[in-house]
């Protein structure tokens, strides 16, 4: 039996040092400001004026975070709503809602104590019934959530979502009004990491009932995180301000936080060097690359990111429904080196992988990772003879991708190796976004095609289900017997290190077939401005605002 | 005149009856559908999110249903932003987009009427090609260039005003927003405004006029200019309907929420409410901008009456 | 609409005298037009050939010279773009594509335009109300909801971008041109050939359009650049020319994206860019001069 027990760091001594030391009197004056050293004197002085403001990308599509889908819609919801368990600054699991829990020996019974002094913004504690409605509602299929597969693990879950049983009977419920069990089809380690997910998170179930789809305005809102929404202007900025009631409300800093949109990447730039914004989206403007590096590279933050960007080929239709090898051939005839560094310029990880770097995790390479590009372009050209091409007959295909620019560039220089390495004539087509996802799932026209896939959780298996040959999102039609059996497998142990061993001996197959072609591991981009204190980079690019605080400047 | 425009406007049902559906069955003509997404959907909520917005009924009944909607004033809801109903996100856009390109066009006609005008009367001099050549910078370099070149200057390097955003919707955070959308439209209203103030000064009545020794302004406000702005009238109807209704590129770069960014997001996200919603609403203000701008041409031009 | 006209006070008139010798005569006298006809000239032929005279095919990669100023060792004059393509040779190939879009799309929205304006104007009266009504409902339709539909119905295809732009410019043709034919079909010279027994298109063609030629050069000078500004919008938009062809819009769009950076590739194509429109410009000066029937003495 394993427990855990809060235990949260103070987020910062900074708290401690009072604010007069920066003066009040001549904070109006800018260029006196400006000359102030960061931080004050001691380089830990709070700025009096307690605001961050984010760059967020696109408009949030929903502020349920029962029915969001979307980057932008979930930074917001987990700074309005706290889950059962929370995410450390580092990415690291901690209690959230929940003060602590006990998993049981089989490890199918998760036993949740919920925090007696936690509340919603209007007062109301946080109960273990509050808990239990929302995972019910989360599955309901009236609720029309995307993403009801985050909760498969629990009993039942699936039936629920497929509507083929009642909500009431899902494998969770509470014990007292503090305790809350959830029960689990079989052993998934990975779970407290999908609590982090915002389908996961309790809503308020008397605002919900009384305001229906507009429990989500400002006004109408409640939430038990760390803020509360207090304004929404679509296509502008979300703000949330410090909620009163939350269980830490005197370790949170902040007192007012803005999700910008930023759907114009370059004037995002703009924006931050106005000093209007103080961290950008993950994906910032590539091209201003090269001014930030030489102007302020300390501001500049690239980090690991739970994605992998590659190529599919289409196995049901020719030219590559034959052997491995003419996919090989592809895969090896391309320089990922140059992609990154010369293409692409923002530290993205080549790769001969599937699954991103994780802890607990055996990362698997393509066979030929460790020799030279010479070699591998060497074995390459025998490959793509021994499929059958040559100098006379050389391959013909078209490449399918979605219009963007990054997308674009990739694909002329990988389309160009392919020709100056084995001859081959692959040619570029682009679709517009919606199209394109429609002519990839149809699988009938696309031979190879552009693909990326982030993962939704902390665990290898987001990564190895895609290519389950029964999964929905396998668009490129290749299936393997051995590769299923080892995903069943992997989800019925409860053995860590036994589970791991199945996943890695799935994805070496799948890097033995190449149905996919990997080229690199994503990362986040981001420009933090100095005075941003509380800043840590993780991999699921999770970030919690009542982390941050704003230092003097 | 009140008869006149009180046909024009019943005459105008037709028209956005027709508009209506050829915009209805042209989104829906477009491959792809409003849920699609990297990630995709279980069949069965696919299945549940087409009924609950009723895509799953013959088209034709759609489109009734559609019509149903708007006489009752009912734009439907918005598939991209679930947490609004598309008169909600129009009733928050236009105000901004009306606000902004509203002062775009005072300025630009201000400027542009200025500017033609004297560039007429100075025809072929030094001035006329130099105020010519300032005006013409509006539309000879992007607005996609110029708005962050301004923003560059001004909010970056200068500090003089907000990079982005409305704010509060102080004066500060209109001026770049304004003054770049004015600046191709004053480069148009200038170039009509010259070419027919030049025609419009050679005429018989304006030389008449100056025969009879009328002081050069006097020939100008009273009898040249009315008669000058006619195709400048004629361009700014369609123009204003375009500009209130919001600008993609200017919206984009400031971060403003207007509603031009609508009608592109909509279109490409789907979002089949969302972007009927917009379509019907610009069908509306141009109609209503066409038929001022004859009712103007009757009071500029005395010789064009309505029965 | 009905729309009766009351006698016009204006009594110029336009005789069958050879237009077109009389207005080469003025249009030459016009140095600036002149001047800007022949940069025109130029730079069509610099698109037409100038790629030819560069080792530097468009499309081809030049990984040694990724991002790289301009350069008169290297060959890359212009500098290169990020996938260290030349300059040089793509924006003289932008501007052919732009030249083109400029010229065809204009051209298709001119004969579209005059024809249907000049007629429903002309005749007035119901066939005036059902062309207008017609136009009015394609003038309610945003232009750029049309356009993104078709690059996503029909894939992105520069044949496409001209039909498109045309199809939807010659709308605002057709209102000037009949609103312009509003005030002079009751004009005498009009009145006059009526009288004669001038056949009714003999009408339009001689008496109607010429008269309208004053408007339309200044129109005319005002759509190429929009027309080419409207490619360049779809550009930035993400949905202009086809890769790895370009167009200057294209071009521009790109380098603005990092006008601080790597202002070369900003400055080469704006300043192409440019040049082009204003010299149309004051091409479309000059014309309106000489073809102005009023003008003549």
């Amino acid at each position: 039996m394993r427990t855990t027990v809060s235990l949260r760091l103070p987020v910062a001594m900074v708290i401690a040092v009072s604010l007069c030391a920066c003066g009040g009197g001549d904070s109006e004056d800018g260029a006196e400001a400006q000359r102030r050293p960061i931080g004050g004197a001691t380089g830990t002085e709070l700025a009096e004026v307690q605001e961050l403001h984010w760059g967020n990308g696109a408009e949030p599509q929903t502020l349920d975070p029962h029915t969001g889908s979307g980057v932008p819609g979930s930074n917001i919801q987990r700074d309005l709503y706290e889950g059962l368990v929370n995410e450390a600054p580092n990415g690291d699991l901690i209690p959230g809602a929940a003060e602590s829990w006990q998993i049981s020996d089989d490890g199918r019974t998760y036993t949740f104590a919920l925090r007696r002094n936690a509340r919603w913004s209007n007062g109301d504690p946080v109960t273990a019934e509050d808990f239990v409605y929302s995972l019910r509602r989360s599955l309901d299929p009236a609720t029309l959530s995307r993403y009801t597969f985050i909760l498969n693990p629990i009993v039942n879950a699936r039936e629920i979502a497929a509507g083929e049983r009642p909500i009431i009977d899902l494998g969770a419920r509470s014990l007292d009004e503090f305790t809350l069990e959830i029960e689990l089809e079989s052993p998934t380690p990975y779970f407290l990491g999908l609590l982090t997910h915002s389908a996961s998170f309790p809503i308020h179930r008397p605002s919900v009932e009384q305001y229906g789809e507009q429990h989500t305005r400002p006004g109408n809102m409640v939430s038990n995180g760390a803020f509360m929404l207090d304004q929404w202007v679509v296509q502008s900025n979300v703000q949330v301000v410090r909620n009163p009631y939350y269980w830490d409300d005197e370790n949170t800093i902040l007192d007012r936080v803005y999700f910008h949109n930023t759907e114009d990447q370059s004037g995002e730039i703009r924006r931050y060097r106005a000093d209007e914004i103080d961290i950008t989206y993950a994906t910032i403007a590539r091209r201003q690359l090269p001014w930030i590096r030489e102007n302020i590279p300390d501001q500049l933050v690239i980090a690991p990111y739970l994605g992998t960007y590659y190529y599919s080929f289409n196995t049901l239709r020719p030219p590559f429904n034959d052997g491995p090898e003419l996919r090989r051939a592809l895969a090896l005839a391309i320089d990922r080196e140059i992609i990154t560094d010369q293409v692409l310029t923002s530290g993205e990880i080549p790769t001969f992988g599937w699954v991103p770097p994780l802890s607990d995790y055996e990362n698997q390479q393509m066979v030929e990772a460790s020799w030279t590009q010479a070699e591998r372009e060497a074995e390459a050209k025998r490959l793509y003879a021994l499929a059958g091409y040559s100098e006379e007959n050389p391959l013909v295909a078209e490449f399918l991708y979605n219009t963007q620019d990054d997308h674009r560039r990739i694909a002329l220089a990988a389309t160009a190796m392919w020709k100056q390495v084995l001859g081959a004539e692959v040619t570029l087509r682009n679709q517009e976004w919606k199209v394109f996802l429609d002519t990839r799932q149809a699988r009938t026209e696309t031979q190879v095609f552009r693909n990326a896939w982030i993962g939704d959780y902390n665990d290898a298996y987001t990564f190895a289900e895609l290519y389950h040959s029964d999964s929905g999102l396998n668009n490129t039609g290749w299936g393997n017997d051995e590769y299923d059996r080892l995903l069943g497998l992997a989800s019925a142990e409860a053995d860590l290190a036994v589970r791991a061993d199945y996943l890695q001996r799935a994805e070496a197959i799948l890097l033995e077939e190449m149905p996919i072609l990997p080229i690199y591991h994503y990362v986040t981009v981001r420009l933090v401005k100095p005075w941003v204190g509380g800043f840590s980079p993780n991999i699921m690019d999770h970030h919690r605002s009542k982390d941050y605080y704003i230092l003097d400047h | 005149m009140l008869r006149y425009t009180v046909r024009r406007l019943l005459g105008a049902i037709p028209t956005l009856l027709i508009l209506i559906a050829l915009a209805f069955f042209m989104i829906r003509a477009a491959p792809g559908g409003p849920f699609d997404a990297e990630r995709a959907l279980l069949p069965e909520i696919e299945q549940n999110l087409r009924a609950v917005y009723h895509l799953d009924e013959p088209l034709y009944l759609q489109f009734l249903r559609y019509l149903g909607g708007l006489l009752q004033g009912d734009f439907g809801p918005s598939f991209q932003y679930r947490d609004f109903t598309v008169t909600e996100l129009i009733m928050a856009g236009f105000p901004v987009s009306l606000r902004i390109g509203g002062l775009a066009m005072l300025l630009a006609l201000a400027v542009g009427v200025t500017v033609g005008s004297i560039a007429a009367l100075r025809q072929n001099t030094r001035i006329d090609y130099s105020v010519m050549s300032v005006s013409m910078t509006g539309i000879s370099i992007p607005n996609f260039v110029m708005a962050p070149m301004l923003v560059l200057v001004f909010a970056v390097y200068l500090g003089w005003l907000p990079a982005g955003g409305l704010g509060d919707g102080s004066f500060a955070n209109l001026v770049l927003p304004v003054i770049s959308l004015a600046l191709p439209q004053i480069a148009y209203i200038s170039r009509l405004t010259r070419g027919s103030m030049i025609e419009v000064l050679r005429s018989n009545f304006i030389r008449t006029a100056r025969a009879q020794g009328l002081p050069e302004r006097k020939i100008l406000l009273r009898h040249a200019l009315k008669p000058a702005l006619l195709p400048v009238v004629s361009y700014l109807g369609p123009a204003t309907a375009a500009v209130i209704t919001g600008s993609v590129v200017i919206e984009q770069i400031f971060s403003i929420p207007g509603l031009g960014r609508f009608f592109v997001q909509g279109a490409l996200n789907r979002d089949y409410t969302l972007v009927m919603g917009v379509v019907v609403f610009y069908g509306t203000l141009i109609v209503v901008f066409n038929l001022l701008v004859d009712l103007a041409y009757a009071w500029l031009d005395p010789k064009v009456k309505y029965a | 609409m009905s729309a009766d006209l009351a006698e016009t006070a204006v009594p110029e008139s336009s005789s069958g005298r050879s237009l077109w010798v009389d207005a080469w005569r003025t249009l030459r006298r016009n140095r600036a037009a002149v001047v800007s006809a022949i940069v025109i000239a130029v730079m069509a032929v610099l698109v037409a050939i100038g790629p030819f005279l560069s080792p530097y095919a468009y499309d081809f990669t030049d990984w040694s010279n990724l991002s790289t100023g301009p350069n008169l060792a290297t060959g890359h004059v212009f500098g290169t773009d990020t996938l260290g393509r030349d300059l040089f040779v793509r924006t003289l190939i932008g501007g052919r594509i732009s030249l083109m879009v400029g010229i065809v799309a204009t051209f298709v929205s001119l004969v579209i335009g005059i024809s249907y304006g000049a007629t429903a104007g002309y005749f007035g009266g119901r066939i005036d109300h059902i062309m207008m009504r017609i136009v009015d409902i394609l003038y309610a339709m945003p232009f750029m909801f049309f356009v993104i539909l078709l690059m996503v119905l029909f894939g992105r295809n520069i044949v496409l971008i001209f039909v498109a732009i045309g199809a939807i410019n010659w709308l605002d043709m057709a209102r000037i041109v009949r609103g312009q034919t509003l005030t002079l079909k009751h004009r005498e010279f009009v009145e006059a050939a009526e009288a004669q027994g001038v056949a009714t298109f003999a009408i339009i063609r001689r008496h109607i359009v010429p008269n309208l030629l004053g408007v339309v050069a200044v129109y005319v000078t005002l759509t190429i650049p929009q027309v080419i500004l409207v490619e360049s919008f779809l550009s930035f938009l993400g949905l202009g020319v086809q890769e790895p062809m370009t167009s200057w819009g294209a071009l521009v769009k790109d380098g603005s994206e990092e006008m601080e950076s790597a202002a070369w590739m900003l400055i080469f194509p704006a300043v192409f860019l440019a040049t082009t429109l204003f010299c149309f410009n004051f091409v479309g000066d000059g014309l309106r001069d000489a073809l102005d029937p009023k003008d003549r003495s």
